[in-house]
Parts: C-alpha cells; sequence; structure tokens
C-alpha cells in the first residue's frame, strides 16, 4: 500500500516537516512494515508558460519542429523564452507547463539550455508523462485539458501536485482496513496521538431507491453468503470527454495505478481512500435490475480484460436480465464496462464474502486491487459513503447529476461484545496498564467499551474482523502503547533433557567424519525416479517414492530416497571449478514411503483431535530416515616432499564407516555385498545387529563417469537412524589385562572366495579367551599355492587375566583356533 | 724377587691414559684407548701384573695406589663415553632435522557445514536455559502444518503458490514451510510446561537467487507454562541475541501478523559491529501463542499460556557471519563450508 503524503493530511494532522523517514517510523511502530519511498521526482524551476509564437520549421530527417517563444514570467530579461517543441497538438495562447534550464523530470532527466535544429531551446515543453501524470505522452500537456488556467510563471510543481510522495508499507494480511487512506490516516492517528479525521464520516449520505438487486446466493461457501451488502446509485448526465483532474492522476499515480478514465480513476480514488471497491456500469448498457448469484456450471464471462472466463459453481456473478455481467468483487464484464459515449452510470459499492473473493481471484489467476482488499475484508458498513463518494465526483469532476434512483442492502450485524477480564492483559502482556490507557486505546481504535463487573465488554468496530477475543484486544493497546514498554523477564524453565539420545549421536557422527578428514555439505532433497531406483534399490528397481505436486524443476519432482546422489552432484560441481580432492558428506533425511500415506480427511483446527483422529494423523507421514553419504574423490593424501599421493579407494569408506561406529557405539559389520550403484567387486554390505544398514565402496565407474567424476569414486550411505536404533544403552566394560602377553604369527592356507573376515572370526572363536588381538597382516598369493589358494597371516596376540602366559599355552589356544577354522572351512597352516 | 711399583711410573701411565681418553673424539677411538692404556699390553696393565710380585710388606700400599689408578682411569673412561655418546646423538638428531614448514601432511581434518553447525549452537544456548530440542518430519501432514496453527482453511499462505505439496494432493501431504509444526508435535506428546526449540529444515516455492532458496532452515521456539508473559518472550529472545552476539546486542520487537501468535510481533537485532555500521536487522517473527492453537494441543488456555518464536538460519549466517550470497550455502563447494572448519 503506497499513501501519498498530502492525500493522508487531509484526514490526519501531520507536522509541517514531515518527512517519509517520519511517516515510515511511525506506521512500523504499530505494526506496519516498511517497503519503500516513492519520492518526489520532480525539482527545479517548472512554471506555467503561455505560447506566444511559433514557426513550424521542417528538419532534414522528414520532422517538422516548432520554434516557440513561451512566456514563462510576467516581466524581465528572461521572461520570454525560444524553445524547441517536437508536439504539434497545442495553440498559440494555451497555457502549459514548461521546465527550465535547472529543472530535472522524473528519469531522471535534467532539463538545459541546449542547441538542437539550428535553435538554442532555452527549456521543455513537457508532456503527461514526462511530468509523471499518467502515460499520455502524443503531445505537450495543454493546462486547459485539465480545467487549469493559471497565471504565468505560476509553479507547476505545486500547482500539479508534483511534490507529493508517496511512503509504501506492508499491510499485513489480518488488517484489510489499512489497505487505504482512511485505514492508514488512524493508524497514523495512534502512532503519533494526532487528531483523525474518518473520510467517510466526511461524506454525506443521500439514500437511493427503486433500482431492483436480488441478493440470491444459493451455494455460501463455508455457510457464508458470498454478498451480505450491496448498495448502488445512478448518476446521469455525465461528459464522456471530461478528463480526470491532474491532482488526481497524481495521486493515483504515486499509489502506483495508471489513470484510464475518469469514471475508472475516481472508483480507484475512491477505493484507495476508503478501502471500499466499487464499479461503474454503463446503466444504459443494463438489462434490468441486478442478481447476485453463484455461477452456473458452465457459465462463462466475459471480462473487462476481454478474456472469455469459465466459471466455476463457486464463483459469485454480478448478473442482469442478459446473464453475468462481472466476477464479483474480482472484475467487472466487458458487455456493461462504461465507455467514452457512457453518459449514466450505476455505481456499484457491495460487501462479499472474503473466501469466496480469495477463492476466485486465485482460480482465475486475477489478484486485482480489489479483489485483494475483499479477500482482506472490507468494512461492511463503508459502502454506502463510498458509492455516494464516487457520485459526488462524478457530478464535480464530470458534470453529472445525481439521481434517486440506487439500492441500499447492508447485512452487517455487529458481534456479541468480548469479554476482557480485568488483568487479563497485564498476564498476558506483562505491562500493567491502567484502565484509562487500555479505555482510550479500545476506544481509539473504534471500539465501544462498556465497564462490567469483571472487566470490560467491548464490541470491535465493522472494519475490524480481525478482533475476535482478548489476547487480540491485548495486541492493540500493546501495539499502540508500544512493545519498548514491554519490560524483560527470563522464564526459568523445569529440568529438561537438553539433546536426545539420538540428537547427540547424530552430532558425533557429523563431528567424527569432519575429524576424519570429510567436508559436509547440503543438498537439496529433489531427485527423479531414475536415480531413486539406482540408488534406493539393490538391482536398480524402481522404489517406493513421494512426488512434489509443484515442484521448481519437473525433472527433479520426486523427494529423495538416498542422500549419496546429491552429494555426487556436489561433488560434480567441485571437481568443475577445479576441486579434484574431495571427501565430503551430507547428513539428512530422506523419504521413504513403505505404505499409502497421507490423509483422507483431516480433523479441524479449532480443537483437540480425538485420539484416532492423532494417530491417523502420526502415522500418516512416511518414514524420513536419518541417512549419512560420503564421497571420496582423487586423492586423499596429496603428494607432498617425501610423500606420495594415496588415491581414494574403498579402504576411504570403509574407514568412514569405522569412524561412524565408534562415533554411534555400534559394532558395523562389513561383508562382500552388491549394489546396481556400487563397483560389482568393490561393495561392502554394512550391518548393525545383523540388520542391513547400507553400503560402502566405490561407485560403479559408468555412474561416476556419467557425472563427470572420475572412474574411482569412494562413497558409502547408511541408515544412521537404523544405527542409532542399535546403539546399546551403555558400554559394557572388561577389565584390561596387565600380565606379560605372548604373540604368535598365524599362516592359513585357504581358498581365494573365502572372506578373510570369516577366517578371522572362526579363529577368534575357536581359540577362545586367552586371544587379546588378531590382525590380518599378510594376504599372500603366487609362488608354493595353488592358483585357487591364498595364505592369510594373522597376528596374533594372547593374554591371561591372572597369570604371564607360557608359548605352549598359547600355541595350543592357537591351534584350537586353526581347529576351528579347519571345521568350517578348508583350510591348513601354511609351513 | 720382588718388584717395586713407583708411585711414578703409575702416575704416569695414569697420566698418559687421561690424556689418550680425553683425547679421543669417538666411541670407537676412546675403546682403542682404553686397550692401549688399560689392556694387560698396556703400562698399567703390565704394572698390575707386576702386583703378583710385590713384597708382601708393600701389597697393601701398592693395591692401593694401583686400586686408585684403575679407579681413576675408569671414571675418565666411564664420563668420556657419556660425553662421547651425547655428542654422537646430538649429531644424529641435527642430521634428522626437517624443515617444519614442509613436513608431509598424510592426516587432514575436514569441517562442517556453518548452517548445522548455527543450529547446533543455537539450540545448545537453550539447553543452557533448560530447554529441549524437538524434531519432526519434513514432509509433514497439512494439519500440523496450517489447521492446528491457526491457519485458515482459506489463508493465503495455504495457496500452492509458497506450500510444496506432494501427490496425490487430496491427501494432505507437504514439506513443511516452516518449523512450526514441531511446536505442536511437541505440545501434544509432552507433558507440560513444554519449553522447546526445533532446529530444521524448511520448504517454500522460492527460486533460487541471492537472498532465497527453497529449501532452507528455521529455528523455532515455545514455551508454554502458567503465568507466561510476553516479557518472557523478551527476556529469552534478548537472552539468545546476546548470548550469540555478545553483551552489547539489542532487540527490539515489533508489532506483525501471524496466525499462531496474538499478540504477534516482529523481532529485529542491534548490534555495534554489524556489516554496515551499527543498525537494526530483522531476524524473525514471535508472539504470544494463539488460544486457538493450544485448543488444538488439547491445552485449556485459560490455564496455561506462553510464547513462541522463530527465525531462518540463513539469513542469520548471512548477517552475523558476512554470507553475502545464498548460493555459497546450498552448492555444496566444500571451500565454503572449509572456512568454518568446526566453528561458525
Amino acid at each position: 500500500m503506497r499513501i501519498p503524503a498530502q492525500q493522508l493530511a487531509e484526514w490526519v494532522d501531520l507536522p509541517a516537516d514531515v518527512d517519509a523517514h517520519h511517516l515510515h517510523e511511525a506506521l512500523v511502530s504499530v505494526g506496519f512494515e516498511e517497503e519503500d519511498v516513492h519520492p518526489a521526482e520532480i525539482t527545479g524551476p517548472v512554471v506555467v508558460g503561455q505560447v506566444l509564437e511559433f514557426t513550424p520549421e521542417e528538419q532534414s530527417n522528414g520532422k517538422t519542429i516548432r520554434w516557440c517563444q513561451i512566456r514563462v514570467a510576467e516581466s524581465g530579461d528572461d521572461a520570454v523564452r525560444g524553445i524547441v517543441c517536437g508536439a504539434s497538438n497545442f495553440f498559440v495562447g494555451d497555457k502549459v507547463v514548461v521546465s527550465l534550464p535547472g529543472a530535472v523530470l522524473p528519469g531522471p532527466f535534467p532539463i538545459a539550455a541546449r542547441k538542437t535544429y539550428g535553435h538554442v531551446s532555452d527549456g521543455m515543453i513537457a508532456s503527461a508523462r514526462e511530468l509523471g501524470l499518467g502515460d499520455e505522452h502524443d503531445g505537450i500537456l495543454r493546462l486547459e485539458t485539465l480545467g487549469l488556467d493559471p497565471e504565468v510563471g505560476t509553479d507547476a510543481i505545486a500547482l500539479l501536485g508534483l511534490d507529493d510522495f508517496a511512503v509504501e508499507i506492508n499491510v499485513t494480511p489480518d488488517r484489510g482496513y489499512a489497505m487505504s487512506i482512511r485505514g492508514v490516516a488512524r493508524e497514523y492517528a495512534h502512532a503519533t496521538g494526532r487528531a483523525f479525521r474518518d473520510p467517510a464520516a466526511a461524506v454525506t449520505v443521500t439514500p437511493g431507491t427503486g433500482f431492483s438487486v436480488t441478493l440470491a446466493d444459493d451455494a455460501p461457501i463455508r455457510g457464508v453468503q458470498g454478498c451480505s451488502g450491496f448498495v448502488t446509485r445512478v448518476v446521469r448526465g455525465i461528459n464522456p470527454a471530461a478528463t480526470t483532474p491532474a491532482w488526481m492522476i497524481k495521486r493515483l499515480a504515486l499509489m502506483g495505478v495508471r489513470s484510464i478514465s475518469l469514471p475508472v480513476d475516481i472508483s480507484n480514488y475512491v477505493m484507495m481512500e476508503l478501502g471500499q471497491p466499487t464499479h461503474c456500469y454503463d446503466l444504459d448498457a443494463l438489462s434490468g435490475g441486478i442478481t447476485v448469484r453463484r455461477a452456473r456450471a458452465g457459465e462463462t464471462l466475459v471480462t473487462l480484460d476481454e478474456q472469455t472466463r469459465t466459471l466455476s459453481p463457486e464463483d459469485l456473478l454480478i448478473t442482469d436480465e442478459s446473464g453475468p455481467i462481472g466476477l464479483a468483487g474480482v472484475m467487472g464484464g466487458a458487455s456493461t464496462e462504461v465507455s467514452e459515449t457512457t453518459t449514466n452510470i450505476l455505481v456499484e459499492a457491495a460487501t462479499f464474502d472474503p473466501v469466496t473473493i480469495a477463492r476466485s481471484a486465485r482460480r482465475h489467476k486475477l489478484p486485482s486491487e480489489a479483489s485483494k482488499r475483499f479477500a482482506r475484508g472490507v468494512d461492511p458498513l463503508v459502502s454506502q459513503a463510498a458509492a455516494q463518494r464516487v457520485v459526488n465526483l462524478l457530478v464535480e469532476l464530470a458534470g453529472g447529476v445525481a439521481d434517486s434512483l440506487g439500492s441500499t442492502h447492508i447485512g452487517y450485524a455487529a458481534p456479541a461484545p468480548l469479554d476482557l477480564p480485568a488483568g487479563f492483559i497485564r498476564n498476558l502482556i506483562g505491562v500493567d496498564y491502567t484502565p484509562a490507557e487500555i479505555e482510550s486505546v479500545l476506544t481509539d481504535i473504534g471500539a465501544a467499551v462498556t465497564t462490567t463487573s469483571s472487566g470490560y465488554a467491548v464490541v470491535p468496530p465493522s472494519w475490524r474482523p480481525d478482533i475476535v477475543d482478548a489476547p487480540s484486544l491485548a495486541e492493540e493497546v500493546a501495539r499502540i502503547h508500544g512493545y519498548d514498554r514491554i519490560p524483560s523477564a527470563l522464564p526459568v524453565a523445569p529440568p529438561g533433557r537438553g539433546i536426545s539420545a539420538s540428537q547427540a549421536a547424530r552430532r558425533r557422527v557429523a563431528q567424527v567424519l569432519a575429524a576424519s578428514g570429510l567436508t559436509e555439505t547440503l543438498a537439496y532433497p529433489f531427485t527423479n525416479s531414475a536415480t531413486n531406483a539406482l540408488f534406493g534399490s539393490i538391482e536398480g528397481e524402481p522404489v517406493p517414492e513421494m512426488t512434489l505436486a509443484n515442484a521448481l524443476d519437473p525433472d527433479n519432482a520426486q523427494l529423495r530416497v538416498s542422500v549419496l546422489p546429491g552429494l555426487l552432484d556436489n561433488a560434480k560441481r567441485n571437481v568443475a571449478r577445479g576441486l579434484t580432492n574431495l571427501a565430503i558428506f551430507e547428513l539428512g533425511a530422506v523419504f521413504t514411503p513403505q505404505a499409502p500415506t497421507g490423509s483422507a480427511s483431516i480433523p479441524s483446527g479449532t480443537t483437540a483431535p480425538s485420539a484416532q483422529d492423532l494417530a491417523e494423523l502420526y502415522a500418516s507421514t512416511p518414514a524420513q530416515p536419518w541417512h549419512v553419504a560420503a564421497a571420496f574423490v582423487g586423492s586423499v593424501v596429496a603428494k607432498q616432499p617425501g610423500q606420495s599421493a594415496v588415491a581414494a579407494s574403498i579402504a576411504d569408506a570403509l574407514d568412514a564407516v569405522r569412524a561412524i561406529s565408534v562415533a554411534t557405539g555400534v559394532e558395523l559389520e562389513i561383508r562382500q555385498g552388491r549394489h546396481a550403484a556400487f563397483h560389482p567387486g568393490r561393495c561392502a554390505e554394512v550391518f548393525a545387529a545383523g540388520q542391513s544398514v547400507g553400503f560402502a565402496g566405490e561407485i560403479l565407474p559408468a555412474v561416476a563417469t556419467a557425472r563427470d567424476l572420475p572412474r574411482v569414486v569412494a562413497a558409502l550411505e547408511l541408515d544412521v537412524s537404523a544405527i542409532i536404533a542399535a546403539i546399546p544403552d551403555h558400554v559394557e566394560a572388561t577389565p584390561v589385562r596387565v600380565y606379560p602377553a605372548a604373540t604368535q604369527d598365524l599362516s592359513l592356507v585357504v581358498n581365494c572366495e573365502v572372506a578373510a573376515a570369516d577366517i578371522r572370526d572362526a579363529v577368534v572363536a575357536g581359540a577362545g579367551d586367552l586371544l587379546e588381538s588378531a590382525v590380518l597382516v599378510d594376504d599372500y598369493r603366487g609362488t608354493g599355492l595353488d592358483d585357487t589358494e591364498k595364505s592369510l597371516t594373522f597376528a596374533l596376540r594372547f593374554r591371561a587375566a591372572d597369570r604371564t602366559l607360557t608359548q605352549a599355552e598359547a600355541t595350543e589356544a592357537k591351534l584350537a583356533g586353526v581347529a576351528a577354522a579347519a571345521a568350517q572351512f578348508d583350510c591348513r597352516i601354511r609351513e | 724377587m720382588s718388584t717395586v711399583i713407583s708411585p711414578e711410573a703409575v702416575a704416569a701411565a695414569v697420566d698418559n691414559a687421561l690424556v689418550a681418553i680425553a683425547a679421543a673424539t669417538t666411541v670407537d677411538e676412546l675403546k682403542q684407548a682404553r686397550t692401549a692404556h688399560v689392556g694387560e699390553a698396556s703400562p698399567l696393565g703390565q704394572l698390575n701384573a707386576g702386583m703378583r710380585h710385590v713384597a708382601p710388606e708393600m701389597k697393601a700400599e701398592t693395591g692401593k695406589l694401583m686400586g686408585q689408578a684403575r679407579a681413576s682411569v675408569n671414571q675418565a673412561y666411564a664420563q668420556r663415553e657419556g660425553e662421547l655418546a651425547q655428542a654422537e646423538e646430538t649429531a644424529r638428531l641435527m642430521a634428522e632435522a626437517v624443515d617444519v614448514t614442509a613436513v608431509a601432511q598424510r592426516r587432514t581434518v575436514g569441517a562442517r557445514h556453518p548452517l548445522n553447525l548455527l543450529m547446533e549452537e543455537m539450540s545448545n544456548i537453550f539447553v543452557g536455559m533448560g530447554w529441549e530440542v524437538a524434531e519432526g518430519p519434513e514432509l509433514e501432514n497439512e494439519w500440523f502444518n496450517f489447521d492446528a496453527l491457526n491457519f485458515d482453511e482459506d489463508h493465503p499462505a495455504r495457496a500452492m503458490q509458497d506450500t510444496f505439496f506432494v501427490e496425490p494432493v487430496d491427501r494432505h501431504l507437504l514439506m513443511r514451510t516452516h518449523t512450526s509444526p514441531v511446536q505442536v508435535r511437541s505440545l501434544l506428546s509432552r507433558e507440560l510446561p513444554v519449553y522447546v526449540v526445533a532446529p530444521g529444515r524448511v520448504y517454500r516455492t522460492d527460486e533460487l537467487d541471492a537472498t532465497h532458496t527453497p529449501v532452507f532452515h528455521q529455528m523455532e521456539g515455545i514455551a508454554i507454562d502458567k503465568g507466561l508473559t510476553m516479557a518472557h518472550l523478551k527476556g529469552t529472545l534478548e537472552h539468545l541475541a546476546r548470548a550469540m552476539f555478545g553483551d552489547d546486542a539489542k532487540i527490539r520487537l515489533r508489532p506483525n501478523y501471524f496466525p499462531f501468535t496474538e499478540p504477534s510481533a516482529e523481532l529485529d537485532i542491534w548490534h555495534p559491529t554489524f556489516r554496515g555500521g551499527a543498525r537494526w536487522i530483522e531476524w524473525g517473527g514471535c508472539g504470544m501463542v494463539n488460544p486457538n492453537v493450544l485448543r488444538a494441543a488439547g491445552i485449556d488456555p485459560d490455564e496455561y499460556q506462553g510464547f513462541a518464536f522463530g527465525m531462518g538460519i540463513e539469513r542469520t549466517l548471512m548477517f552475523r557471519n558476512d554470507v553475502a550470497d545464498m548460493h555459497d550455502m546450498v552448492e555444496g563447494d566444500i571451500r565454503f563450508s572449509q572456512q568454518f572448519g568446526m566453528v561458525v
């Protein structure tokens, strides 16, 4: 909403030195947001001049200019100036607007005496558009067309109101009344204590009768009649050639409204002033009376913009005997539009249901100034004043005559008084306002306040449908007295649990990965079905997924089921930027629907849902576990003096798995695995407590190169939520053994297909309690072994809890381990 | 025949030995000196061998003389041996010196994303006040995101242009547009009083530009107890501001509108060190929880009341850490996170 300062000043006292900063500060203090300033854009000498004579001169470019002598002052050396003008719509004797050297027009466009077409042009004769007075640029502005005949030399800036400025504020959706000068003036008065004059009260309403209006809403939305009030008035005999005065054009321009025609400009001006949208019909184009009703299925309407609109049964229509003539509150129809031949006008000022209008405006994508106001709620008691104001302006500016024909429907009933208990505001706001302070605010906002035995009974004004309960009254008192008055106090929360075990575990996972050399990045969780299939399933088949109904990018309309693809996209971007050695990770939610999700219907938000409704609400959202993904590209150790580069490999992915294992306290078992997105021979499946929780290894080279990454990309993706679910309550400590250890190596020859971990597990199980550590130190293949065999060497460390072990005891335990391995696998000790 | 071992001869042999020991510059030379001056063929060794022939009455005296001689040579030897060992160790260490500015780096430490660090830091401030950290799903039921928060079904925010809806749209699922649904979930699932903050990721259908992103983060807080007033809201936000920005930070509340609070306020923060000078910056929204929200959570608004607040994490990072462009936060460039390491 833009508010021209001079217009505001008509309805509330402004300080003499008012500026945009002051207005913004005052309006922000009562709850508007500062948006912008639309300043006076014209400065310097801009005066009324009179054309004394001109000479048409044809130019070599085929254009004819006029060399004019313009009187710009009654007397003096420079009273008559020679000015070159390209326009030809004026006559000798015309009063025009002359920008003299030194003036600056909107643009900014500075004016100087300059040589052009063989003359020194000592200024410029301005068009309406050059002065910011609308779009007219076919010729210069002749003041006669504005009904003006000022003295030569008169300051045109003041004459035309060109020195006004507008402040722009953002009006919150609860305050429809403030989408008007009337509402903003009232709020400015609240902010400053200055006197407010209600522009609606300044209009003397005369009744209109005899015009037939029927309100016939047979399908109210949410039980609310689409139209609760409808006022019509008639003006006859307007001059179709009458034009909009400069002051109105200027104010409309400051408010961001383009001048169209006098009746339309008047309608817009009144809407801006009073907040009530009005509509002017060509009375002679109407057939019979008006009926307001819902549209029938299949009905159409050609709106003012010449578009044929197919109507919905939820649309509210203005109709006459010919059918639909307007989409209520949104846009008028073409058939009854005021044209350049219209002389008799029917003015409509109606009160429409906000929901009906908002839905129609959305449905037809017509967010007009009118529909915006109706959607936020228009004062139901201002319609008569608004219709009258339009009538008065048509009479005053277009030479019309007010007619007694008209109608008045006002369906407003004041709401029941709100109970505001004594002490309520103090208990909510924390400020002990005096009764006088409370009563003055409530009275100032237009409420009717009566004292009751328990506090106050308050009837909010008709323009404040947002005031519905005691807290909304408390807000009025608090905001108008200023939030600065609220003291500061720190509440004491009861002892809490801080962050949850799961949150703490996720933080540890992120910290340990960062400490292990990985950098955390974030990605949008939007992807597509092909990517979800490749990364979200072992075989690469389609997976259950959720799809956005209104994705910004139609190629990425699905929600991710895995984190890794987004991470690889980040890797790609880094590599493209020359950052070719990468270790990155992301920890984030994925969306893995298992069963049909959502709710067929949802309960009302006005009361607590039943236990069953609540259970259904909880169950309606699909599983959203936290996953962690990591990716390694290029070198994990760079080439340096005395250090060769270490290329990223599956080893890095598995190290990260082990780091996560330590961070969560959950043993993560690594087994040979297979996954569509991973290298078939370099893929580990990771298990927690026997349950698969993800994969680690190297990405399938084709998948990596398709993302412009090198062939080798090590990666992992683990279901952190599943790992966290396996976190033990606490760690069971075993005593540290302090007697000397006995160490022995063990080399076992096994088939190449046997996993080292399986051999190790068997040896560990067989060797029993004395075996403290078994580390694989060599995997030998070649001379001395069959092609199908490998020799695995383990460094074993034995230790007893209560004595120094002999080598014989250690050997006995080792051989027990070998025996256990041999029982499961074809294996022998390599001598 | 008896031999007389003269003190002069012993002294001469000892002196020669000491000179040779002192002259040794390596352990090898020292060992050679010992062989030459203390060995059996050495003067001192031969003198020692002569002890057998010393007259019995002289044995005690000569034995003492020889003992002293051996001791003084051994002591000198041990001392010199220590000195040489130390010198050789020192020389070896000097030879092992490296340019510490050129030592290969074998382990690197990565970095956290500053948005997550900031959410953790802000959460910690509230944990320090006894609050708990709550969370909820990002893909949310419309009821928690709107209905329960006093958003009328025709509220403009529920229109398609702001909210990502999920198919099929008649199943009422959407990407949460704020972390406020966690408020409702917390009120429904926790014992009163409730003091929780909910950091997390939220979604709006804004195209990515320098100051907008369709996926961003918020931190929401709600406190519901007996007797909480707007003064407690102000005190809590003041504490947060000072904990995050220092004791010079100030906050200011301006009237505003949100469906789920009444009264509602916009939160501004002021600090002398903000880029562009000391000034007020819009930080978030807040207010006293609307009684309708409490009713939707089954709480009697006549008994309990409280406040709620929320702020954007991206926005906070922008003005707290001078991040000028949203692209840096969302593009995953490692250089952005690595500026922060583990500290935001």
